[in-house]
């Protein structure tokens, strides 16, 4: 192990009751104020933009957000609603107005039944944590064939990259179809070779999230297997 | 606790003013505390003190069931603490009893005050304790576990709660007693601690102590936790500053 110097730019590890900042700064999310001071609320990373200090959390659960993509799978239905289960802590319920088909009352099984996969987006989040989600919009749909894997809701961003540029290399690199879903959920479609070596890189990013010069890595794992696969 | 008595000849505390194990009256037994242990939870930890050894799990914040227990305000900090069957020399009767319902209760209450619940309405956080090998202050050990394992789940709360025991031996106040210490010494108090806000969250007393006695206990108890404290931190940091399980190592600074 390498000791991290002093440097601002190094990632520092805070956890649960750390001082932040005593003042001057504003609090992030992550945080909370306690008689005029900043402290950490989560085991994460600190970071500060311009005057705002937050935590990006290492572990933790999805936390639905409006405008959220995610991917749930169907996990019961009703006459006129599926539930669905979207990775967050209460099960989300998915109405019949907010498909793009025309749903009769009680003919829900016939369009999707238990175990579907299906692209949402998140419309909605009330205070007692209930979600609304809608398949209306352009480019949902249900995802047919294809396999799902799963990463820790915090590590996502890194899945993503910085405007979508990890996620573009792999689907590059792979000519996999990939979706990712903000809850942690990741569906990748392809011929089984390109599949297997996009899963692999994910899990690689996912166990990497946290280290300085990902990006780098996951090309040399790509280098690496595309290499071989010829 | 009490049944036979200590043999003739045994003391507590010899001549030198250690005791049985060695220890000096204010010194902790060995404590060794690592995070994120087990793959299917959310969080958890495993820790070792002396004899004591504890996993602690932690899964949600969940749909919290039977729903009659939901809080539409904010979550609950639901604390399962159980010893396995071969933790002690006699088998321990599996199950829940009188004891272990105590302590799942007092160590729900001490997390539930660091807790963030109300970020999570009609959830419930549910912390599993297990004590697989068990040798006096294992609801110290399974509280601190149990913190850790909450933070590593990525739970918000305000603070890592740390415990540890005081007690009396041989009319002397010593800390953390070991098993002997604790079924022949005369007094155990239990303390849940934050040390950085100076917060108590639990506090138990099993046995006479005069009002001296007690605060030396207390006093004592306190300083520990803050060590324990120090080391609930270096577990979780720890955890993450390592390169990742199994992957190349070259983690640099560039």
């Amino acid at each position: 192990m390498q000791q991290n110097d002093s440097r601002e730019n190094v990632r520092e590890i805070v956890v649960p009751g750390d001082l932040l900042s005593k003042s001057g700064l504003k609090a992030g999310p992550g945080t909370y104020v306690e008689s005029g001071q900043i402290f950490a609320a989560q085991l994460g990373i600190k970071t500060t933009r311009s005057d705002v200090v937050g935590v990006v959390p290492l572990s933790g659960q999805y936390i639905p957000m409006r405008g959220d993509m995610v991917i749930g799978k169907i996990a019961d239905m009703g006459a006129s609603n599926w539930f669905v289960d979207i990775n967050a802590a209460h099960q989300s319920s998915l109405h019949v107005n907010e498909v793009p088909w025309r749903v009769e009352f009680g003919e829900t099984g016939k369009f999707m039944t238990v175990g579907d996969l299906v692209l949402l987006k998140v419309i909605g989040v009330d205070e007692l944590g209930k979600v609304q989600i809608s398949m209306k919009e352009h480019g949902l749909r249900k995802l047919a064939g294809g396999v799902v894997v799963e990463v820790a809701a915090s590590k996502v961003p890194r899945v993503i990259g910085r405007n979508g540029s990890m996620i573009q290399m792999l689907k590059n690199a792979t000519s996999c179809r990939i979706h990712v879903g903000q809850n942690g959920r990741i569906w990748v479609d392809g011929d089984l070779d390109s599949m297997l070596k996009a899963i692999d890189v994910i899990k690689l990013i996912e166990t990497e999230a946290h280290s300085v010069g990902l990006t780098e890595k996951v090309k040399k794992r790509l280098g690496q297997m595309g290499g071989k696969g010829e | 606790m009490g049944g036979t008595p200590l043999p003739d000849g045994i003391k507590l505390i010899d001549e030198n003013g250690k005791r049985l194990d060695g220890r000096r009256p204010d010194e902790l037994r060995p404590l060794k505390i690592e995070a994120g242990v087990l793959k299917r939870a959310n969080g958890s930890a495993y820790l070792e003190w002396g004899d004591n050894k504890v996993m602690a799990a932690v899964y949600g914040p969940r749909e919290c069931h039977p729903r009659h227990m939901q809080d539409p305000t904010r979550a609950l900090v639901q604390c399962h603490y159980n010893m396995a069957s071969f933790s002690v020399d006699d088998r321990k009767r599996p199950g829940p009893d009188r004891r272990s319902q105590e302590i799942s209760k007092i160590i729900s209450e001490a997390l539930t005050h660091v807790v963030f619940t109300e970020y999570f309405p009609k959830t419930s956080i549910d912390v599993y304790i297990e004590v697989l090998q068990a040798n006096a202050g294992t609801r110290c050990a399974g509280l601190t576990a149990a913190s850790v394992a909450l933070a590593d789940a990525g739970i918000p709360m305000r603070d890592l709660v740390a415990s540890c025991a005081a007690g009396k031996i041989d009319d002397t106040v010593v800390l953390d007693l070991g098993k002997e210490e604790d079924n022949f010494g005369q007094a155990d108090i239990p303390l849940g601690y934050i040390p950085r806000t100076d917060e108590i969250v639990l506090l138990q007393m099993d046995g006479d102590l005069t009002t001296d006695q007690f605060r030396t206990g207390l006093n004592m108890a306190v300083e520990a936790c803050k060590k324990i404290y120090d080391l609930q931190r270096d577990a979780l940091k720890r955890k993450y500053a390592s390169p990742a399980r199994g992957n190349d190592k070259d983690v640099g600074v560039n």
